[in-house]
């Protein structure tokens, strides 16, 4: 079958992506032509500004070299420059007379210089700061002139004004607003940047307005001149003034250009469905993006729909931005100008050169603007992005992640003072070296990929911050985190939240179904995905949707914990910790049995008993008799008590009971993630309720509950969400709070986590406000657990595959 | 000389799961059963940290070792990128639904496992076997 045509006008980084992501999901389907105006191949636009400060070489920031293109049967052509496109007949005709047939086009023209219309604009030695050549005119001008203006104080002047004072020229930046980078920065910040650059030796005329170049009887820029009459020397005037999409082609093509060619959500051009624009040149709901993070999630879904998949939509981006002027550190992100109903919390200290303002709308952060301390910019940003409800953190959120503690990186939160020895994500070993090289190397932006090719951050996760520091002061400013709606996986453009909504909407019952609907790129997923849907299956149609034990991890699968060298271990169920010598003695007489080598006490007041042999695991609960203590699950793991009034001289309520009743009401629960309960008699708190999923404590006239609390990776306190008098009151809070959890949690998102996304106003409503609905919800957890086998003993009734517990021998 | 020796049938195991197989000496063999019945079989043991691979989520072509997320190709037995290392690979046969092991290669004395020499073990493509031909991929 022949191949169609597929060509590509532009070899930026936006449309070779698209070409990346092309290939791997449909690395058969098209021939491909690329025609390129420039004599290089693809190239880290955004590190120009590191080769003109001298800290990088071209060399070494080519992203695609032409073996490349050579290596995926790539027609390149360098130096041509499309100029005509036939649509009738579908062919793309180069300035040399080359025709190019296509069946797809894409426009990827990237953007042009703004250059203002001041008479003296042609004069040798004024120029844009835009490619290669424009840098290399740069250095070549800092050997032999002395005097540089930059017109325009935004990012890329900025840029380009420190690079050439690195290499010798005496700089002025012009800049016709009040402040400098006005559109990243407030007024403050915005002086704290200039007086920084001053001290640096930059000279500013900021609010002045250009009326002239003036050149030299050889046809050489000398001046420049303003509208006060005042001039200023330069051999060499860089124009920054900003970008313009490149529209020249498609709006000669007839395509419908409004400040970018205007492309619909699929990243076609909305007057032709074969042609299809990416990157700066596009122009989707009404914005052209210029970083390069947006033009990356741009390039994936135009891929998708180029390779026939039609999944996948573009919705547009939130941006962050960070300069890259070595030592200096700002950033901003999101609406940070404030006013209006917005509030602000402002840090300013002046003579250390710090500033932060955090913008706050209805409890939720939607901007910032960090200078001289931009270390928690990303954990900002993710807030922006994702909406959170702040209320809870409100009064350290000033103060930054560090300060609401995390062993992740604890103490050293500033990526850039690390050295590149030291360990950056401990669960996999890798250190900040390795982790700088394989972004400057392999060409990374995201986290996803830095994960994917380091493995950082990858495990536990509680480094992720940190990771994304080192990729923002590595990439530049082009590195926006990771794209708004995490999707599940690699399998899938899905959100954990679609995923949910697919489910519950369409009424779907199996794996499959799952994936059919929702376009998943692999036959039967992945290790991620599948227990998360498997998940989400049983936890919407309880007793509808079957549970599937091989999309669950082998300690849900087999009952047990798997351990390191292979064997597993065994917890037994103790009600609420409590215990009795004829159960201690068949724990005894197991141990012995079966040569179990350890017997540990747990966090959670229970035995555990370590390096059971895969094939005893079956004889040893029938040995115990006792009730799977699912300490293997994410599910209901214990509820820890104190003794209580029973026994205890200052107790106030009998917590041992009151335990009881939970584990009794909630084992068996699967959950996003495993949950741990709690309950003390006193406020002396001696079973550790503040730190419990959901805590429990007696006080004289009944029982506080908290909720969310987290012992793990990072120590988070339970909240408070209400006093209730009853021990059926107890049950049915409890019950209806982990419901919500059940029903709206994403698959490995703690309480703490979750309640921190949704709020705890939310919860708060649905739980505590709505005495109906909590009834529903403590309901619908009786319901789904009513009749669940106990695993250990009705292996039939759970499903469990026993033929895995009998090795087959040879 | 191969000695096909029957261990189960392929319904005996579960579709994107795997049985355990025992063996005197050498390690344990884990056996996998993909989505579309195909049938692969590897040494026991992750190339990272010896993990149970007959443990681990199996999907696609792969495995997700239970211990540390490895993901392991079931037809070359190696790690997917960044990670680097493989397991060992066994021949297969599957005759009527009837899964066979080669007792010989069974027999063999364990070794470091690498896709080159594997394919001189396996002494070319039987044309029985149902297990895939012999990767030209070397160890990334």
């Amino acid at each position: 079958m022949k191949k169609m045509n597929l060509v590509m006008v532009g070899n930026g980084m936006a449309g070779v992506r698209t070409l990346e992501e092309l290939l791997k999901i449909a690395p058969d389907l098209y021939d491909i032509t690329v025609f390129g105006a420039e004599p290089h191949p693809n190239y880290n636009r955004i590190l120009l500004s590191p080769v003109l400060a001298g800290e990088q070489t071209l060399a070494d920031i080519v992203l695609n070299p032409v073996e490349w293109y050579a290596g995926h049967g790539i027609a390149l052509h360098l130096g041509r420059k499309v100029v005509d496109v036939k649509r009738s007949r579908r062919v793309a005709i180069a300035d040399d007379g080359t025709e190019a047939p296509y069946d797809r086009l894409l426009i990827a023209t990237g953007s042009n210089p703004f250059i203002p219309p001041l008479p003296g604009k042609d004069l040798d030695g004024v120029i844009a700061y835009r490619d290669i050549a424009d840098t290399n005119a740069m250095i070549e001008t800092a050997k032999t002139h002395k005097h540089a203006v930059v017109i325009g104080g935004g990012l890329l002047g900025l840029e380009a004004a420190n690079g050439l004072m690195l290499r010798g020229m005496s700089v002025t930046v012009v800049h016709l607003m009040p402040w400098l980078m006005e559109r990243q920065l407030d007024e403050v910040a915005g002086g704290m940047l200039q007086k920084s650059l001053e001290s640096r030796g930059l000279k500013f005329r900021i609010g002045a307005q250009t009326e002239a170049l003036l050149g030299d009887d050889s046809g050489r820029v000398k001046a420049v001149r303003f509208k006060d009459g005042s001039e200023e020397q330069a051999d060499l005037v860089v124009m920054a003034a900003g970008i313009r999409p490149n529209t020249a082609l498609a709006e000669q093509i007839g395509l419908h250009c409004n400040r970018g060619v205007v492309v619909n959500d699929t990243m076609q051009t909305i007057t032709d469905g074969r042609i299809y624009a990416v990157g700066e040149c596009a122009a989707h709901r009404g914005i052209a993006y210029g970083l390069v993070a947006p033009l990356f999630e741009q390039a994936k879904v135009c891929a998708t729909h180029l390779a026939e998949f039609g999944i996948g939509r573009y919705l547009g981006s939130q941006t962050s931005t960070k300069l890259k002027v070595t030592g200096i550190d700002l950033f901003s992100a999101g609406d940070f100008s404030g006013g209006g109903d917005t509030e602000e919390i402002v840090l300013s200290d002046p003579s250390n050169s710090v500033y932060k303002k955090l913008v706050v709308k209805d409890d939720r952060l939607i901007g910032a603007c960090l200078y001289g301390d931009t270390a928690d910019g990303s954990w900002y940003f993710d807030m922006v992005r994702e909406g959170r409800d702040i209320a809870s953190i409100r009064d350290h959120l000033m103060f930054g992640q560090q300060h609401l503690g995390d062993t992740g990186h604890a103490g050293n939160s500033r990526a850039s003072t690390m050295a590149d020895s030291a360990e950056v994500c401990g669960c996999n070993g890798v250190k900040k070296g390795t982790i700088v090289k394989a972004i400057r190397d392999q060409g990374l932006f995201t986290l996803d990929e830095v994960r994917k090719r380091t493995k950082a951050s990858g495990s536990c996760g509680s480094c992720t911050g940190l990771v994304e520091q080192i990729l923002m002061a590595t990439a530049g400013a082009g590195y926006t985190a990771a794209p708004k709606l995490k999707p599940v996986c690699g399998c899938t453009d899905a959100n954990h939240q679609q995923v949910r909504d697919a489910i519950r909407e369409q009424h779907l019952l199996t794996i499959a179904a799952v994936y059919e609907e929702l376009g998943w790129r692999t036959p039967n997923g992945c290790a991620s995905c599948r227990p998360a849907v498997n998940y989400y299956l049983i936890s919407t149609w309880p007793h509808e949707a079957l549970d599937d034990p091989q999309s669950r991890f082998i300690n849900e699968r087999a009952h047990a914990n798997i351990q390191k060298n292979g064997t597993f271990s065994v917890v037994p169920r103790m009600w609420a910790g409590e215990t009795s010598a004829a159960e201690l003695r068949r724990i005894a007489d197991v141990v012995d049995k079966y040569r179990i080598p350890t017997v540990k006490v747990t966090g959670g007041q229970r035995i555990d008993l370590l390096g059971v042999k895969k094939e005893d695991l079956k004889a040893v609960w029938q040995d115990l008799g006792m009730p799977s203590g699912h300490a293997y699950g994410k599910t209901l793991r214990t509820v820890k008590t104190c003794v209580g009034s029973e026994w205890c001289r200052f107790g106030t309520q009998d917590s041992t009971t009151m335990g009881k009743e939970l584990e009794r009401a909630l084992w068996r629960m699967y959950a996003p993630h495993k949950v741990k309960l709690a309950v003390s008699g006193c406020p002396r708190n001696c079973a550790e309720s503040g730190i419990k999923d959901v805590g429990v404590i007696g006080v004289d006239s009944g029982w506080e509950i908290y909720v969310a609390g987290n012992g793990g990776i990072k120590t988070d306190v339970a909240q408070f969400l209400c006093k209730v008098k009853t021990h059926a009151e107890v049950l049915e809070y409890s019950a209806a709070f982990l419901q919500l959890y059940r029903e709206e949690g994403w698959y490995l998102e703690r309480t703490v986590h979750y309640v921190g996304r949704v709020g705890l106003d939310h919860v708060k409503a649905k739980v505590l406000d709505d005495a109906a609905n909590r009834a529903r919800l403590a309901e619908r957890l009786r319901f789904a657990l009513d009749g669940l086998p106990d695993p250990w003993f009705e292996h039939d009734k759970a499903h469990i595959d026993v033929r895995q517990f009998e090795p087959i021998a040879v | 000389m191969r000695n096909w020796k029957t261990i189960c049938r392929v319904d005996e195991i579960p579709r994107l799961g795997a049985r355990k197989v025992t063996r005197k000496s050498g390690g344990d063999i884990a056996v996998f059963r993909t989505a579309d019945d195909r049938v692969f079989a590897l040494l026991d043991r992750c190339p990272h940290k010896g993990g149970p691979l007959s443990q681990g989520i199996v999907f696609g072509d792969s495995v997700a070792c239970p211990l540390h997320n490895w993901t392991i190709g079931l037809a070359d037995g190696c790690a997917a990128a960044p990670d680097v290392g493989c397991a060992q690979r066994f021949s297969v046969r599957v005759d009527d639904g009837a899964i066979a092991l080669d007792l010989s290669e069974l027999a063999l004395p364990q070794r470091d496992a690498d896709p080159g020499t594997a394919s001189l073990v396996r002494g070319g493509n039987d044309a029985a076997a149902a297990s895939v031909e012999a990767p030209a991929k070397a160890a990334a």
